[in-house]
């Protein structure tokens, strides 16, 4: 082999090398911080783990929303219009969210059945449903026209 | 009557472009002069056509005129005149016209500013322009126009612009980011024009280099302007949130990077060429991902348009001919790009190498990230997403090691450098950056933190480095300030934006590790403390603005019992669509920034709230200022001038004997 062939090789070698680390190693994380995405029903069959940190995605139920006097603390029941689950959440929500609208929240389950929210997510735009929440209410079943309320 | 104009001259900006994507590449073939010296004229009528035409969508809205579909969906009689005119951008099909007319512009650029190059050349690259401009358009017309009218019934008023988007930040970041993001399609189509003619030598990195600068620097200016405008309106506290949509600017801006620093290997040691091609391909294809991403409606975000699904078929199929052709092109001339291949383990071309593995392999896995939910789904039906934590995971280490190199690299020569001058040259620098490292964060915080030890000696060790290597560089003249001067603009920009790299690291470390936030209900009268600071609720008041009202709340910092500041946070609800918002109140330093958003109102008075104290985050900005201007500068190099008169000079020379030539060379 000519010495500028070897050389070549030697780079060539090296980067393959660096590659497939990167690629292990990014494999590794992507495994490590994969959130998934359950529906209120879901959850209420117990598709979901105990201490597993997930999504989960549905509309406000109405007239559930009761935050405290005293503390930020919240709570209020999810829905896909087939099984209910209750959230709890200490902190500030965000502007678009509502009864009756979309929300996706994400943390996990405690020994009460309660979800344990460290973050709610809702969408900026009224009148377009997160596919997340949209997925949830087609799995269950529910149309989407019918419960959905007016944009006010 | 005149929104019909504006489709009208829509179609006639579109049969242009079509005339465009076709003649002057035939007549670069069959070395046609007519044909190809049509290219500059039809870029500049494409131009004027798509200015007309978003300038009458800029006048419907301005006018008010709700019997535009668009119009009505994005703008409302009481929005203020500023948030009229840029809500042309307000939403997909408005924002997707001003995207080609952006395109339009680098187009018309280049056609002026070409002089140096062969007309063959040019009359490629405009014709690969002119093939993208003609699907947009195609797409802008068959799927999302923004003349469409609605008929018989237009509505009395418009639904007004979503109210997180009337904000000073959304008058300036999405033209920046369109801007720097079409900007890769120029160099795409140098690449394409270099494919075509099979011809890739140093004159073309030379040609490319400037327009790679700019688009990366304004770039680096879009997606810096939409973390600061996400950081002060969103409310959330932070400047990068790993968003599906953010992320496709990054990865362009990553292929970007590693770009414009192989182009200097190729320009000035003709090595890496056909990798220098495949970066420009990618960093366009990063480019149309992220349109991919926003308009197909597949993600959900804030970024994200209500879409239809055909938008995203047909967005796909552009994406498919434009790159899937330029890979299949690039798969057969590549082997004809023979690079040279002459240079030692230590020398400038492996670390600039090094620079480019880094950078595709933090784009890549950015790429995964974004796209593994989507692949996912679409395969096992399971919705997940992927956490901030991932990302981070990977690109601090790479980011760290990219700036551990990025030191090094000025010293190094091409071809062969000497570890022991490396050594003597950086070892002090090492040392000096470690002990800054070690002793700056104990003197000011008097504890012991890693991260900021590193984030202080990485960032020293920048720019101690580049002390040292101006130092070098002005050794020999006969006065330091000669020595300055002598050193070319190009050397100036990429320290600049070298120091750029510096500084942000320094912000995003000291950010991420030292930001503290408190949410708390607090009454009139009450104070909660943070950090050094007390805030002091003093009560609210309520404010009516042109399209809201809201209520107004007053916080007076102290820092050691003195008043620094107040501040005065906001909550509004905006009246067209009855949106709440909330409007953060920010004290901005140099090294720290204190900011608060309101919650909303509880029993007696009382407030919810956060509270954050961020220092340095003004730095990641600051740096991306830096790295811009550090681009321009390095564009803005003299010899790419020089070049360009001295080629012109002998064009003119030979456009004597050829009547046609002179006359349609344009005056530089």
């Amino acid at each position: 082999m000519k010495p500028h062939r070897r050389k070549k090789l030697g780079i060539i070698l090296f980067i393959a090398a660096g590659l497939s680390v990167a690629v292990g190693f990014t494999a590794y994380a992507l495994k490590q911080n994969i959130n998934m995405f359950y529906t209120p029903t879901q959850v209420a069959e117990g598709e979901v783990g105990s201490g597993q940190h997930f999504r989960i995605g549905g509309m406000v139920k109405t007239g559930t929303v009761l935050g405290a006097e005293d503390s930020l603390k919240v709570s209020f029941v999810t829905t896909d219009f087939v099984s209910d689950v209750p959230i709890q959440y200490e902190g500030i929500l965000p502007d678009l969210f509502r009864e009756g609208q979309g929300i996706v929240a994400e943390g996990e389950m405690d020994a009460a059945g309660v979800f344990q929210a460290s973050r709610v997510l809702a969408k900026h735009d009224e009148n377009f449903m997160s596919p997340e929440v949209k997925a949830a209410l087609d799995a269950a079943g529910a149309t989407t026209e019918n419960h959905m309320p007016g944009t006010n | 009557m005149i929104p019909e104009v504006g489709q009208f001259s829509l179609i006639l900006a579109l049969c242009l472009s079509m005339i465009l994507a076709t003649l002057p590449i035939i007549g670069a073939y069959q070395n046609n002069f007519l044909w190809m010296s049509m290219a500059r004229p039809l870029s500049a009528g494409v131009f004027v056509f798509l200015g007309i035409s978003i300038a009458i969508l800029a006048y419907a809205f301005v006018t008010d005129d709700f019997s535009v579909s668009f119009v009505a969906q994005h703008s409302n009689s009481l929005l203020p005149d500023r948030y009229k005119l840029t809500a042309v951008w307000g939403g997909h099909e408005g924002s997707f016209l001003l995207w080609t007319f952006m395109l339009a512009g680098w187009m018309l650029a280049v056609a002026i500013f070409s002089s140096s190059m062969p007309l063959e050349f040019v009359a490629r690259v405009l014709g690969v322009l002119g093939f993208l401009i003609t699907g947009y358009i195609l797409f802008m017309l068959a799927t999302s126009n923004p003349f469409d009218r609605i008929v018989p019934l237009p509505p009395v008023d418009g639904a007004d612009l979503n109210s997180a988007l009337q904000d000073f930040g959304f008058i300036i970041h999405p033209p920046t980011l369109y801007m720097g993001y079409v900007g890769f399609s120029v160099v795409f189509a140098f690449a394409m024009a270099a494919l075509l003619s099979g011809k890739m030598d140093a004159a073309w990195a030379r040609w490319c280099r400037p327009w790679a600068n700019v688009a990366w620097a304004i770039l680096t200016l879009g997606i810096a302007l939409g973390s600061w405008w996400a950081y002060y309106e969103l409310g959330w506290g932070g400047w990068w949130a790993w968003d599906p949509v953010e992320n496709p600017p990054l990865i362009t801006w990553l292929f970007g990077t590693a770009l414009i620093h192989s182009l200097a290997a190729t320009e000035k040691r003709g090595v890496f060429k056909a990798w220098t091609i495949m970066l420009a391909i990618l960093a366009f294809a990063g480019s149309l991902l992220g349109t991919f991403i926003t308009r197909s409606g597949l993600l959900t975000s804030v970024h994200a348009f209500a879409s239809d699904p055909s938008r995203g078929f047909f967005i796909l199929a552009i994406l498919g001919i434009t790159v899937g052709g330029a890979l299949l092109l690039f798969a057969f001339r590549a082997p004809l790009m023979k690079s040279e291949f002459g240079f030692d383990l230590v020398s400038r071309e492996i670390l600039l190498l090094s620079n480019n593995v880094i950078l595709v392999v933090a784009a890549a896995s950015v790429f995964l990230g974004t796209l593994f939910p989507m692949v996912y789904q679409a395969i096992t039906d399971d919705l997940i997403s992927i956490g901030p934590p991932y990302f981070n995971a990977i690109f601090i280490p790479l980011m760290a090691l990219l700036a551990l190199l990025l030191s090094i690299g000025p010293f190094t020569r091409w071809k062969r450098t000497s570890t022991t001058y490396l050594l003597q040259q950086l070892g002090k620098v090492a040392l000096a950056a470690l002990a800054l490292g070690v002793v700056l964060p104990l003197l000011v915080t008097r504890q012991i933190s890693l991260p900021a030890t590193l984030a202080v000696a990485i960032g020293s060790w920048i720019m101690l480095a580049m002390l040292q290597d101006f130092a070098n560089k002005t050794a020999n003249k006969a006065t330091r300030l000669k020595g300055l001067r002598a050193l070319p603009f190009s050397y100036y920009g990429m320290q600049m934006a070298h120091m750029g790299m510096a500084v942000m690291l320094i912000g995003v470390a000291l950010t991420s590790s030292f930001s503290s936030e408190r949410s708390v209900l607090l009454s009139p009268g009450q104070d909660v403390g943070l950090g050094d600071y007390v805030f002091q609720f003093e009560g609210t008041a309520s404010v009516n603005g042109p399209n809201y009202v809201g209520e107004e709340a007053s916080f007076t910092v102290l820092k050691s019992g003195e008043k620094i500041t107040t501040l005065h946070p906001e909550r509004r609800i905006y009246l067209a669509t009855n949106t709440p918002s909330t409007e953060m109140a920010i004290d901005a330093g140099f090294f720290r920034d204190l900011f608060i958003t309101l919650g909303e109102e509880k029993e007696g008075d009382s407030w919810s709230m956060t509270i954050y104290v961020k220092p340095f985050v003004r730095w990641i900005w600051l740096g991306a200022i830096f790295m811009t201007f550090g681009g321009i500068l390095a564009a803005a190099d003299k010899r790419y001038r020089r070049l360009r008169r001295k080629q012109t000079e002998s064009n003119r020379s030979k456009g004597k004997s050829n009547s046609i030539g002179g006359e349609l060379q344009p005056s530089s």
